[in-house]
């Protein structure tokens, strides 16, 4: 898993059918990836749920927020309309996992995202990393810790 | 291990005896169906307990997931400037099944509130931005899903049958 200090890999997940998300798009801008196993976990303990209702804290800490699994883009669509989020989940789908293994959080034997944080700063470095259980929701405490981190600086 | 904070303070609805020994504090959304269930055994807990117990509940509504969550937290906090949260607070989860916009005036007749003052103080900023604290202090917390429990300012890595089975292991 990549830790504090590296250089934030680059890639290229597409966010909608025709829309691609480039990371080197976001320099200029706090970027925090959520690494997470599969869409559909439960409402109540899912973690892009959570970080739904905390848009506004990303807002003001000048961040943009993305969630990546192996699921396809017609996947993320649906759950994002059933659960009406708000910020873009991006399908790390083909090669699958290729994003996740350079982050160095593909699961091989399940086949899935590990539960893992990446907080990136305006320069596209690696400001803070978790790796979660993965049936442990990590909550949204230790990003926000990093984004204020960053915001002193 | 993830820490409670703010601590326990005057802002927070409070049952039980000020000298209990253990302080349980739940973060909950009042649309959250494991919420819901988690109503009876925290009753049963209080009774159980008695004395021992101290219970605080602070609002965390999962407002883009569950359309009423928010509302029903507004009806908590209005009846609570008529000194009845806590019976608005039972009134919600024992009508969870039947949350609606049209339920809250209903329920606040219910407990005798009265009606036009709540419907007033159900649009005071003063309330939204207290439970907006709340939410924040879940967030600063680690609340990581609903409902989420603190013992004694920590984390309680469980549900509330979980609780239920822990307290009643150390009280033997």
């Amino acid at each position: 898993m990549l830790e504090k200090g590296a250089t934030a890999p680059d890639f290229e997940l597409n966010a909608t059918p025709d829309q691609k998300i480039k990371l080197k798009d976001f320099k200029g801008k706090n970027v925090v990836l959520a690494f997470y196993p599969a869409d559909w976990s439960p409402v109540c303990s899912d973690q892009m749920a959570l970080y739904n209702e905390m848009l506004k804290y990303f807002n003001k800490y000048d961040a943009q927020i993305f969630g990546v699994s192996v699921d396809s883009v017609w996947c993320h669509l649906a759950f994002e309309e059933n659960r009406k989020l708000h910020f873009p989940l991006l399908a790390d789908f083909e090669p699958k996992g290729a994003v996740s293994k350079a982050y160095g959080v593909y699961d091989e034997e399940l086949g899935e995202s590990k539960r893992a944080l990446f907080v990136i700063d305006k320069e596209g470095k690696i400001a803070w990393s978790y790796l979660s259980p993965i049936a442990v929701n990590p909550g949204a405490d230790g990003i926000l810790d990093a984004l204020e981190e960053l915001n002193k600086k | 291990m993830s820490t409670l904070k703010p601590e326990v303070n005057n802002q927070d609805h409070i049952q039980g005896d000020d000298s209990a020994s253990v302080t349980i504090v739940e973060f909950g959304d009042y649309q959250c169906p494991y919420c819901g269930n988690a109503y009876p055994i925290m009753k049963e807990i209080e009774e159980t307990f008695g004395h021992q117990i101290k219970f605080i509940f602070r609002h965390f509504p999962l407002a883009n997931a569950h359309e009423f969550a928010f509302p029903a937290a507004i009806a908590a906090e209005a009846a609570g400037l008529q000194g009845k949260f806590w019976e608005m607070h039972d009134a919600l989860y024992e009508n969870q099944y039947r949350l609606s916009g049209e339920l809250f005036d209903e329920l606040a007749e219910t407990i005798g509130l009265d009606l036009e003052q709540f419907q007033q103080d159900s649009t005071s900023e003063e309330i939204k931005s207290k439970i907006e604290d709340d939410f924040d202090s879940g967030v600063r917390s680690g609340v990581n899903g609903t409902p989420s429990f603190y013992v004694n300012g920590t984390k309680f890595d469980g549900g509330a049958t979980d609780l239920y089975q822990m307290l009643k292991e150390s009280a033997e």
